[in-house]
Formats: structure tokens, C-alpha cells, sequence
């Protein structure tokens, strides 16, 4: 054990002594270096290892075949995540994080059994994993897979290492020694006033973001599709019954509902393709994305006021049994398929011509557009908010944190893998916007062979029978992600399991379970802004303070559900397409809020003392470079001249054909249209400008607190007062041999065995 | 063989149990038990509320104070 509680700047003396009744509640010191020691069979799996990454590697950036198989995606992937696991993430727990078994966590600390308890490590993974990942990871691969593969495998596996894994286990592990503060908390405690404030607002306005563009995602998804409407509407009948059960029928057999839900949902989505194939299905849910647009809106509202047993929580159930079902079917089905990828490392939109999927060069858009995945800052609210109340061993943080975050990389990849496994053009068709392909099949196949891509030879054929194939109208400009994914998604799956007579229904199925995470996603996040709110508005006025109050509810809930509402209605009826001009303000603000986790980070980790100054590089270097990122695509944003580029080289440029009279202009054709834009590249101008205010203030005053700590040689912690562990549980997702010793020791004694396994949601 | 297949046999079953354990902890249907098992531990005094009651109030808890889901 080292003795982290000595090296630290003398406010807290040696601390720990631990009850000589009991058997060990940690792992001695020697004993750990005994366990790490190299034994020959060791070396010769961690080189296996590293050879076989090595040469997935090699495969995909060096070889230049005619295609790649998929396996080399899933090789690559793991060799490095076990190895940066193995490696890379035991230094920043050597060196930064410095845990002490022999401490008590706040959930044996403050263990009521109900929102602290300490939980088994392999269970709170499942439980991390299903609250940091949704449909984010889903969506961005799949529209930065317009550059090529490379650029968007690269970023997001080397990205996880570095940067993504790096911010949600040291997040975790300071917001656990803090009794569980929210990182608006840390903030404001660790960056003072300024950066704190800039930190609040910055979430709340993230959170705006992050819920009208995951909505706008799911209207695309199902405008024009009666199949989707119907079964994704279908969910909140069955979550409805599902919460009525829970209630009244058996409550707590949350399993047991959640099967019942599931199987009622497949029987949604095949039900789902009769009624689509009826006329009164057609006049019923044939739908344009306006209205569904407001649908999601009156949902939104809805849903956040109603009790959370009633629709949130069976749907959140719902949502995490579907979330582990696919993610090891799609696992399972790309093994056995192992498809063959045709899209080249890197395409012409890689080298600075502008693509019709996201414009802007290489750096920085590539890593805004892909943020869940490879670094993204919402986990931090995550892995300060539920996590760090459950944690039952300070070790245990590297398994939860860093790998929780390495399971989410490796669905971005998987996700990667779907959407480049379709043919190219189909891939441009799907993902270009209604503006420049007129939403037709013959302007579609156009605007497609018209890029000059080499290999692509679209004909409107391909479109029309894999439109027909799917059991859709259309597939011409259904941007967003979700149906790009799907297509990719049921492709794989009817080779592993149905044949071609199941993919409709597939695709129905993926389409299904972006819907229901995002939806659910919409829902929380509603509820969280709301909250926020509350407490903001409650300093004014206390009365808003009481979440009781429903005036109060009722009013900070419709405040956030119109904010989000309003920038999702301008994403749905943007004449330059929506998910390309609104998706890059979704990853700065994403990026964004990963820069202030890290920088509260850094200025936390400055004040333990003088030997953690020549190890802050591991979070300065990815706070740097989200730094960068954030800043850079906000100037572009801001200042580009180029009108695809920059939201107010557009603004104005519409502006001034408007002053002249013109009637059309670029691909607005109508008065109206030019005047939408100007309105929305105003509020997309704006929102950059705001972003980018807000990150130069967190950082500076992250930079300043953290300078002035390593020239003091540490600070004053905000740490809770620690206390003597009095349970022991292994550190990892493998019980090792000394560890196991240890269980069977305090099996044997009474008292403080630990048998809480439950979890708790 | 009878002995391989009473091998295979226990060695399903506690797979399976395994399983179980591992979504029913997930989901959350061992919280219940959870609380009794504290409450019995940490305060033998009290007298735990009725299963039903629990989820009401873990419910009324959740809608007080809103978690996050992640994007």
C-alpha cells in the first residue's frame, strides 16, 4: 500500500488504524508486488497479446488491400483496451489516484441501503455502463465514417487511453472521496467562484444541447416511417404497464417485468410492420418530422412531470436490458459474419475537401463529431453523481471508471464497423442532407456518383430494393446516424440469424433501441436541467428550492423543455439539412464539458502535493488537447469564412442576399427558407460564442489554482475525513489468489462479512 | 461419462445461477434485500417497511432527486 496518507501536503497525519479483530481489509503492500512480479507465462500472454494488436494495427493503417475484414477492428480494439488497461491506467493509479484500501468508501461510510450501498464491483460495472452509455456512441462514428475508417478507429481508441477512460476514473475516484459531490460541486470548490459558475452553466446549457440533438436524431430516424412511429410508440403503452406491475402486481421483480416488457416490444416491432402495411396504418402514422418533432416535445414535457415509477423507471429498465442484449449480439454477430469493409483508411473528405455528412477539415471536426466513445464529458456528471455512492473499494475505481469507459469505446467501434460494413454509396445517399439530394432517389444517385468517389456507383435501384428491404418508403437523406446504423446493423444480423426474410425487421429493432436510449435520455435529461434550474432560480427565490412544489416543477420544466424544443424544431426544419450544421455544436459542448472535468481535475490534483507534480501531465495533455479541439472548432465555427464552415460567414451571406432582394440563395429556395437560416446560424453563432467564453474561463482558472498549488507544493483538500475500512471485496474484474485468501477469512468471521450484494438502481 | 455429464451438469447450473445472480443484482430486484440485510445488521431496532412501501419511497427518492442518463 503506499502510503498516500504521508506524501500529502500535512494537512491529515497518518491515519488508519485499522481494528485488530478483524482479518485484513486490503491487500498488503508486499503481497501486491509479489502478485505483479513477471513469471514467464505472463510475458508470453502479454506479448501474444501485443503481437496480435500489433498486427491488427498493421492491417488497418498499413496494408492497403482491396477491403479489410471486420475482425481486425474488433483484434485492434481489444489488444490495446487490455493492454492500456493492464498498463497505462495502473501508472494513474501508482502515481495520481494513490488509493487506500485500508479507507472506508462513502457507501460503507454512509451505508443506508438505499442510495449507499456498498455493491458488488462486477455489478456496479453493468451499472456505470448502462448510465454513461446511450445512443451517443452509436451516432458519431457513423457520420465521422465520411472521412474513411482510419481517422475515426484511431481517435477513438487512442482517444479512450488517453483522454475518455482517464476523465471518468479520476473523476470517480475524487468525487468517491468526496462523498459523492456532483462535479458542479467540485468545480465551484476547487476553481472558485468564476470557473464554478462557468461550470454550471456550461452543464445546463450541454444539457439543452444534448437532449434537442439526440431528439432531433430520433425524429429523422422516424419521419416518413409509420413502422417506426408505431413501434416506438408502442414503448410508452408498455412501460406504462410495466410501471402499473412494479406497482401493484409483484413490486421489486424488476427482472422478471423487464422480460415481460421485451417480449411485448418484439411483438411491437413485428406488429409494427402488418400495421405499416395497412391504409388506416399509413393515415395514422405516416407522420412528417414536424409533427413528430412536436410529439417528442408534448412527450418530453410529459414524461419529466409525471412520477418516475409510472414511465421513466420501467422504461430505464427497458432500456438497460436492451442496452446489454444487443451490444453482445452485435459483438457476436460481427464475429461470426465478419464482414468485409470496402470504404478506404482515409477518403477524399479526409484531406480538406468538404463532405455533404459534416463539413470541416480533418482537425479539428473529426473529434467533435465523434465524442461518446473516445472522450466525453457528460460522464463526468455520471461518475459524480450515483457511482461513487455505490463504490464498496477504493480500488475498485480502475475497473469501473477506466474500464466502464473502455466497453463504451469498444461500442463505438462496433458501431464504426456497422456503418462502414454498407455500400458507400447507399452510405452517402442515407447521410447527405435533403438539400443537396432533394430527398428524391434521382437527385439522391445525382448529388452521390457527382462527388467523384472512387469505387461508388450508385444506381436507383440499390436504393429503392434496400429501402424496400428494410420496409421503408425511402432511405434518401435519412441523416442522424440511427437509420445508417440500423441499415449496417440488420445487414450483419441477417447473416448471423434469419436471412434476408428478417431484415426489416432488424433494422426495426436497432431502430427501436436508439429510440428508446435516447428517448430515455431525453426524459432524465429533461428532469436533471430542470432540477438545475430549480436550484439556480431557487437562490433568487427560495419556493422554487422545494421540489415538491409543482408550480415551481411544472414551470422550470416547461423553461427547459421549450429550450430544447426550440433548437429541435430548428434542426428539423433547417433548409441546410439540421444534423450537419446543429451536430457539431452536440460534440463542443460535449468536448467542452470534458475540458472543465479535467481541468477541476487537474487543479484537485495539484493540491495533494509536490510528488504528484511530475505525473499531471496524464491529465494535462487531454485537457490540452480538449482545450485545443473545443476552441479551435469554435473558432472555425465563429470566424471560418467559408460558408459550409461558419455559422456567421453563412448568417451573412444570407443576410446580404436577403438585402438584395433575392428570392433563393445557395440551397434555400424560398424567401422563407433564406430567413430560416439567418435565424439559425444565429443561434448556432451564438451558442459557439457562448461555448467558447465558457471554456477559456474554466481553463484559466483551472490553469491559475493549479499553478499556484505546484508552486506551493499542494493545497487545501476538500477531501471527506477518512475513516477505517471495516470490509474487504478484490479490486478487479479477476479475484487473485491472495485476494481470494482474504474473502475466506472474513467469510469465517461474524460481523462485518460482507453479503450486501444488491444493487441498487 | 455419468460422472462428465454430472460435471457438465453442476457446472451449467451454476452458470446459470451465476447468470441470474449477476441481472437480478443488475435490474435491481436483490434492492429489497438489500435494505433488510442493512437493516438488520445496522439497526436491529427498527423494523423494516413492507416491500411495497420500499419501491414506493425509492421512487418518491428518484423524483425528488433526478439521475443521469448519459447520451
Amino acid at each position: 500500500m503506499s502510503s498516500a496518507s504521508s506524501d500529502r501536503s500535512g494537512s491529515r497525519g497518518p491515519v488508519l488504524e485499522q481494528d485488530p479483530s478483524l482479518p485484513p481489509v486490503a491487500v498488503s503492500e508486499e503481497q501486491r508486488k509479489k502478485d505483479s512480479r513477471w513469471t514467464p507465462a505472463k510475458i508470453a500472454l502479454w506479448a501474444a497479446i501485443a503481437l496480435l494488436g500489433g498486427i491488427a494495427w498493421t492491417v488497418l493503417a498499413l496494408v492497403r488491400g482491396e477491403t479489410v475484414n471486420a475482425m481486425w477492428f474488433v483484434f485492434a480494439a481489444v489488444c490495446t483496451y487490455l493492454i492500456a488497461y493492464r498498463f497505462y491506467s495502473k501508472v494513474i493509479e501508482r502515481h495520481l489516484v494513490r488509493p487506500d484500501d485500508r479507507r472506508a468508501t462513502p457507501a460503507e461510510v454512509r451505508q443506508d441501503g438505499k442510495d449507499y450501498v456498498p455493491t458488488d464491483r462486477r455489478v456496479l460495472y453493468g451499472h456505470h455502463f448502462a448510465a454513461i452509455a446511450g445512443a451517443g456512441p452509436l451516432v458519431g462514428p457513423v457520420l465521422a465514417a465520411q472521412m474513411g475508417y482510419l481517422p475515426g478507429t484511431l481517435w477513438i481508441i487512442v482517444g479512450v487511453v488517453f483522454a475518455g477512460a482517464v476523465q471518468d476514473y479520476l473523476v470517480l475516484f475524487f468525487s468517491m472521496r468526496r462523498g459523492g459531490r456532483s462535479i458542479g460541486q467540485m468545480a465551484k470548490d476547487e476553481l472558485g467562484r468564476w470557473g464554478g459558475l462557468a461550470a454550471i452553466i456550461a452543464s445546463l446549457l450541454i444539457m439543452i444541447i444534448i437532449v434537442a440533438i439526440l431528439a432531433l436524431v430520433v425524429v429523422n430516424a422516424l419521419g416518413e416511417s409509420p413502422w417506426g412511429v408505431f413501434s416506438v410508440s408502442m414503448t410508452i403503452p408498455i412501460a406504462i404497464f410495466m410501471g402499473c406491475y412494479l406497482r401493484w402486481i409483484r413490486p421489486g421483480r424488476v427482472t422478471e417485468i423487464s422480460i415481460i416488457g421485451f417480449v411485448l416490444l418484439i411483438g411491437a416491432i413485428v406488429a409494427g410492420g402488418w400495421v405499416s402495411s395497412t391504409a388506416w396504418g399509413q393515415d395514422l402514422f405516416l407522420l412528417d418530422r414536424t409533427t413528430i418533432a412536436w410529439g417528442i416535445i408534448i412527450y418530453g414535457f410529459v414524461a419529466a412531470v409525471l412520477p418516475v415509477w409510472l414511465l421513466l423507471a420501467p422504461r430505464d429498465y427497458l432500456s438497460t436490458f436492451m442496452k446489454i442484449g444487443v451490444i453482445v449480439m452485435l459483438a457476436g454477430a460481427i464475429v461470426l459474419v465478419r464482414p468485409e469493409i470496402e470504404v478506404p483508411a482515409f477518403s477524399e473528405f479526409a484531406g480538406g475537401e468538404l463532405g455533404p455528412v459534416f463539413s470541416g477539415p480533418i482537425f479539428p471536426f473529426l473529434f467533435v463529431t465523434i465524442a461518446c466513445g473516445a472522450l466525453s464529458g457528460f460522464h463526468a456528471l455520471i461518475a459524480s453523481g450515483t457511482t461513487p455512492k455505490l463504490v464498496e473499494k477504493e480500488r475498485q475505481t480502475r475497473f469501473i471508471g477506466y474500464g466502464g469507459m473502455l466497453m463504451e469505446s469498444f461500442v463505438a467501434i462496433m458501431a464504426l464497423v456497422a456503418a462502414i460494413s454498407i455500400d458507400r454509396g447507399i452510405y452517402f445517399a442515407m447521410n447527405s442532407s435533403p438539400a443537396v439530394t432533394l430527398g428524391t432517389v434521382e437527385g439522391a444517385v445525382a448529388f452521390v456518383n457527382s462527388l467523384g468517389l472512387s469505387g461508388v456507383n450508385l444506381t436507383a435501384d440499390m436504393l429503392t430494393s434496400t429501402a424496400e428491404a428494410v420496409g421503408e418508403e425511402s432511405i434518401v437523406s435519412r441523416t442522424g446516424g440511427a437509420p445508417t446504423l440500423a441499415l449496417g446493423l440488420a445487414a450483419i444480423m441477417q447473416q448471423a440469424l434469419g436471412g434476408p426474410a428478417l431484415m426489416a425487421f432488424w433494422y426495426h429493432f436497432a431502430i427501436m433501441f436508439e429510440a428508446l436510449f435516447i428517448l430515455t435520455a431525453v426524459d432524465a435529461g429533461t428532469r436533471v436541467a430542470r432540477f438545475m434550474l430549480q436550484d439556480a432560480i431557487g437562490t433568487v427565490a427560495p419556493k422554487f428550492r422545494d421540489v415538491t412544489w409543482r408550480p415551481g416543477v411544472w414551470i422550470c420544466t416547461a423553461i427547459m423543455v421549450a429550450g430544447w424544443g426550440y433548437i429541435l424544431i430548428l434542426g428539423v426544419t433547417d433548409p441546410l439539412g439540421g444534423i450537419n450544421t446543429f451536430f457539431p455544436l452536440f460534440g463542443i459542448s460535449n468536448q467542452l464539458l470534458a475540458a472543465i472535468a479535467l481541468a477541476v481535475v487537474l487543479a484537485i490534483i495539484a493540491k495533494r502535493g509536490r510528488s504528484y507534480a511530475k505525473w499531471l501531465w496524464i491529465v494535462a495533455v487531454p485537457l490540452a488537447f480538449a482545450a485545443v479541439v473545443t476552441l479551435t472548432a469554435s473558432a472555425y465555427k465563429i470566424f471560418s469564412p467559408v460558408p459550409q464552415v461558419g455559422y456567421w460567414a453563412n448568417h451573412f451571406a444570407f443576410r446580404g442576399a436577403l438585402d438584395e432582394g433575392l428570392e433563393e440563395f445557395g440551397t434555400a429556395t424560398s424567401v422563407e427558407a433564406m430567413e430560416a437560416v439567418v435565424r439559425n446560424t444565429g443561434v448556432q453563432g451564438t451558442l459557439s460564442i457562448i461555448f467558447a467564453a465558457l471554456s477559456i474561463v474554466v481553463i484559466v482558472s483551472s490553469v491559475i489554482n493549479t499553478v499556484r498549488s505546484v508552486r506551493a507544493g499542494g493545497g487545501t483538500e476538500h477531501e471527506s475525513e477518512a475513516v477505517p475500512s471495516r470490509r474487504f471485496a478484490p479490486s478487479g474484474f479477476i479475484t487473485t489468489r491472495a485476494e481470494r485468501e482474504l474473502e475466506k477469512q472474513w467469510a469465517a468471521t461474524d460481523g462485518a462479512r460482507p453479503t450486501s450484494r444488491g444493487g441498487s438502481h | 461419462m455419468s460422472e462428465l455429464t454430472q460435471r457438465a451438469a453442476t457446472f451449467a447450473r451454476r452458470t446459470g445461477r451465476g447468470a441470474w445472480w449477476y441481472l437480478t443484482s443488475l435490474m435491481g430486484d436483490r434492492a429489497y434485500a438489500t435494505y433488510v440485510d442493512h437493516l438488520r445488521r445496522a439497526h436491529p431496532e427498527q423494523t423494516p417497511v413492507s416491500e411495497r412501501q420500499f419501491w414506493r419511497e425509492r421512487y418518491a427518492d428518484q423524483d425528488r432527486s433526478p439521475g443521469s442518463r448519459c447520451c
